[in-house]
C-alpha cells in the first residue's frame, strides 16, 4: 500500500488542493492587516463557489465565474466594513451571522445548480518549465488558479512589506488615530482592504466550484475551510508568507487522509475527512502555547526550537477589530 | 413623567421592530424572487407547516427545547464576553455520554434509573468539552473561538468513528446512526406528539434558573461586571479567570442537556447530525434577543417555527428548507443595523 505513494503525485496534489486555502488565507490576512476582522469566511466561500459554478454553467464562461464569485466575496466583505466601520457594530457578530446566513443562501439558491455537469478549469502545463525533473510536476503543471495561488503568495508579500501602499496599509490597522494624523482617511482605506480582501476569498470560492471539488452540491466539499483561513490568519501571525505555509500543512493533512483510508480500512472513512480540521486547529493552538514566556525560557539553549518558534510567531494589528471612530 | 418616558421607549421599541420586520421582508421576498419562487407561497407555507396543526406544532415545540436550553446557557457565557461558538460540539458531546450510559445501563432492569444517569451524563459531556475550550482560553490564550470550533470538528468526527467503528450497527453501518434504544429506555412523551413532558419541564426551569442566577445571586453579578470591565472587576478582587470557567461549565451544562434530550426524547439513538445546529441557531437566538434571558424563549420559538415550517418547502414548492436559515439571518443582521441607525439619530 505505502508503494503506491508518489511523491511527486502527493506534492503536485498539496499544492494544487491547497490554491484556495492560500487565496482566502491571504485575503483574509489583507483584510485583518488593515484591523478589520471578516469572520464570514466560510460562507462567503460557499456562496461564492455556488455563484462561480452557476454563472459559469449559464454563460459558459470560466472567467465570468470567477469574476462573479470575486464580486459576491466583495459584497459580503463590504456588509462587515459597513457595519463595523460606518455603525460601530461588532464585526464578530456581524461576521458570524454572515457565516451562517450565506451558507443558506448558497443551499437555496443554489438547489437548481446541484449535481449538475458544468465548465471547469482544464490543467495548463507551463512550457519549458514542465520538462524540469520533480520541479517541473510539482510546480508547473496545474490549472490557472493554481499558479495564482503560488504567485499571489509573492506578490502580497511584496505589496504589504515593501511598498508605500502596504506601508498605509499596515498603519492603519495598528493606528488609526496616528494615520489619521498623517493625513490618511482609515475608514477608506479599511474599507477598501476588506473589499479586496473578500474579493479574494471570493475567487477562492471559485477555485473550488471551478476546479478543485467542480460542481456544486449540498454538501459541496469546502465546508469548514473557511475557519481553517481564519485559524491559519491568527497562527501566522498576520504574515501571508507563514499564513500560506500553513495552508500547504492543511493541504498535506487531506491528502494524508486519502491515503491512510488505504492504509487503515477498518477507521471509517468519514474519519479521514473530518481529521484533518481538529488536527490543523489544534497544531495551531499548540503553536500558539510555544510562545509563551514558561516555554520561551525552557528553549533558551535549544536554539533550532528557538529559531522554529520565532519563524511562526507575530503579533496582531494593534487596533484589529476595533473601528476608528472620529470625535 | 415616569410613565411617560416608558411609554416613549416602548414606542421606540416597537417603530425598531417594525422596521426590523420590513428590511427582512424586503430582503427575503427578493431572494426568493430571484430564486423564481411565489414569495406569498413560500410564507403561507412556513407558516401553515409550524402553526398549521398540532402535530406541527409538537415539531415545533420539540425543536424549541433544545434551542431554548442552549440560549440559555449562551447568555452565562455571553454575559461574560466569551463567544461560546463550541456549544455545537458540547450538545454534540452531551449526546455521545448519554448515549454511552443508555447503551451500558440496558440491561440493568432500572430503566428510571439509567435515564437519571443519562442525563447527569449528558450535562457532564457538554461541560467538560466546554471547561476545555474555557482552559484553552485562560491558560492557553487561545481565541474561545477557535478553541470551540477545533473541538466542534473533534466531536463531529468522533460521533462519526462511533457510528461507523464501534457503535456501529450489526450488518449495516449507515449514516442513520447506532441501534435504536429499547422502548422502556425512550423518554415518555405525551400520545401523538414526539414532545417529552420532562425535556419541556427542563427547558423552562432553565430559563427560570438562569433568570434568577443573573438577577439575584453574586454569579450573575460577577459575570456581568467582569463581561463590562474585566480591569476593574479585578481590581475589586474578582478572578476573571475563574467566573469564565464558571460560564462555560453552566453554558456546556446546558448544551449537554439538550444534547441528552435529542437522544433520549426525540431520535432515541446517536446520529451524525444530532446536533441539527442547533448551537449555531442558539447563537443568533441570544444575538437577537439582546442577551435578555425573557426574551430569548420567545426568539427560540419564531426560530423554531421557522425551521419547522421551512420542512415542507422542498416538498411543496421544490426549494430547499435552508430558507428558514436565510431568514434568521437577515432578521439578525436588520435588527443590528436598525438599532445602530437609531443610535447614531440618537446622537
Amino acid at each position: 500500500m505505502i508503494s503506491d505513494l508518489n511523491l511527486t503525485i502527493l506534492f503536485a496534489s498539496v499544492i494544487a488542493g491547497a490554491a484556495p486555502v492560500v487565496l482566502a488565507a491571504i485575503g483574509e490576512t489583507i483584510t485583518e492587516k488593515a484591523g478589520i476582522i471578516n469572520l464570514s469566511l466560510d460562507g462567503t466561500i460557499l456562496l461564492s463557489a455556488m455563484t462561480a459554478f452557476a454563472v459559469a454553467f449559464e454563460t459558459d464562461s470560466l472567467m465570468l465565474g470567477f469574476g462573479a464569485a470575486g464580486i459576491v466575496g466583495a459584497c459580503v466583505a463590504g456588509i462587515v466594513a459597513l457595519f463595523s466601520i460606518y455603525l460601530g457594530q461588532s464585526q464578530v457578530a456581524v461576521g458570524f451571522v454572515l457565516t451562517l446566513m450565506c451558507r443558506d443562501l448558497a443551499y437555496f439558491l443554489g438547489n437548481p445548480y446541484s449535481r449538475l455537469q458544468g465548465p471547469q478549469a482544464s490543467p495548463l502545463p507551463l512550457p519549458f518549465l514542465k520538462e524540469i525533473p520533480f520541479f517541473g510536476s510539482v510546480f508547473c503543471n496545474h490549472n490557472l488558479p493554481v499558479y495564482l495561488s503560488l504567485v499571489l503568495i509573492f506578490i502580497s508579500w511584496m505589496y504589504i512589506y515593501r511598498t508605500s501602499y502596504g506601508l498605509k496599509l499596515r498603519s492603519v490597522g495598528e493606528n488609526p488615530a496616528a494615520s489619521y494624523v498623517r493625513g490618511i482617511n482609515p475608514r477608506k482605506i479599511q474599507l477598501a482592504y476588506t473589499l479586496c480582501g473578500g474579493f479574494l476569498v471570493g475567487i477562492s470560492g471559485a477555485v473550488f466550484s471551478l476546479a478543485i471539488k467542480p460542481g456544486w452540491g449540498r454538501p459541496q466539499g469546502c465546508e469548514g475551510v473557511g475557519w481553517i483561513a481564519l485559524a491559519l490568519v491568527i497562527f501566522g501571525g498576520w504574515h501571508p508568507v507563514r499564513a500560506a505555509a500553513g495552508a500547504y500543512f492543511f493541504s498535506f493533512l487531506q491528502v494524508i487522509g486519502i491515503y491512510g483510508q488505504s492504509w487503515l480500512p477498518s477507521v471509517p472513512a468519514q474519519v479521514f475527512q473530518v481529521a484533518p480540521f481538529p488536527l490543523m486547529i489544534f497544531t495551531l493552538a499548540l503553536m500558539h502555547l510555544a510562545q509563551k514566556e514558561t516555554v520561551l525560557s525552557w528553549t533558551e539553549e535549544k536554539a533550532w526550537i528557538r529559531t522554529l518558534i520565532r519563524m511562526f510567531s507575530g503579533t496582531a494589528p494593534q487596533s484589529l477589530g476595533k473601528p476608528y471612530q472620529t470625535d | 413623567m415616569q410613565l411617560n418616558k416608558s411609554l416613549q421607549s416602548g414606542f421606540t421599541l416597537l417603530l425598531n421592530g417594525v422596521l426590523t420586520l420590513i428590511v427582512m421582508f424586503c430582503f427575503t421576498t427578493l431572494i426568493l424572487l430571484v430564486a423564481g419562487a411565489p414569495p406569498l407561497a413560500a410564507y403561507y407555507h412556513i407558516f401553515k407547516g409550524s402553526l398549521g396543526s398540532w402535530i406541527t406544532f409538537g415539531h415545533v415545540i420539540k425543536t424549541w427545547i433544545p434551542l431554548t436550553l442552549c440560549s440559555a446557557g449562551l447568555i452565562y457565557t455571553f454575559r461574560i464576553g466569551l463567544w461560546n461558538i463550541g456549544v455545537e460540539g458540547q450538545i454534540m458531546m452531551g449526546a455521545v455520554f448519554s448515549t454511552a450510559l443508555l447503551r451500558w445501563g440496558a440491561d440493568w432492569n432500572q430503566p428510571f434509573g439509567v435515564i437519571g444517569l443519562a442525563f447527569a451524563a449528558g450535562i457532564a459531556g457538554g461541560a467538560i468539552w466546554a471547561i476545555i475550550a474555557g482552559f484553552l482560553k485562560t491558560k492557553g490564550g487561545v481565541n474561545e473561538i477557535f478553541a470551540g470550533l477545533g473541538l466542534n470538528f473533534v466531536a463531529q468526527g468522533f460521533i462519526l468513528w462511533l457510528i461507523f467503528g464501534p457503535w456501529r450497527r450489526p450488518g449495516v453501518a449507515s449514516m442513520s446512526g447506532t441501534e435504536p434504544f429499547p422502548y422502556q429506555l425512550w423518554l415518555s412523551t405525551w400520545p401523538g406528539l414526539r414532545i417529552a413532558p420532562a425535556g419541556l419541564a427542563l427547558a423552562i426551569g432553565a430559563v427560570l434558573l438562569t433568570a434568577l442566577i443573573l438577577k439575584y445571586t453574586r454569579v450573575g453579578l460577577n459575570l456581568k461586571a467582569i463581561g463590562n470591565n474585566a480591569q476593574a472587576a479585578r481590581l475589586f478582587g474578582l478572578n476573571p479567570q475563574r467566573n469564565m470557567i464558571l460560564a462555560m461549565l453552566l453554558a456546556g451544562g446546558l448544551a449537554g442537556l439538550a444534547g441528552n434530550i435529542q437522544v433520549t426524547g426525540v431520535y432515541h439513538r446517536l446520529l451524525p447530525a444530532i446536533s441539527s445546529n442547533y448551537g449555531y441557531l442558539a447563537l443568533m437566538v441570544v444575538m437577537l434577543s439582546n442577551y435578555n434571558i425573557w426574551a430569548a424563549p420567545l426568539v427560540a420559538l419564531f426560530f423554531a417555527c421557522l425551521n419547522v415550517g421551512s420542512i415542507q418547502l422542498p416538498m411543496v414548492l421544490r426549494l430547499d428548507s435552508s430558507l428558514s436559515g436565510v431568514i434568521q439571518g437577515s432578521l439578525v443582521l436588520a435588527t443590528l443595523a436598525v438599532q445602530a441607525w437609531r443610535v447614531k439619530r440618537n446622537k
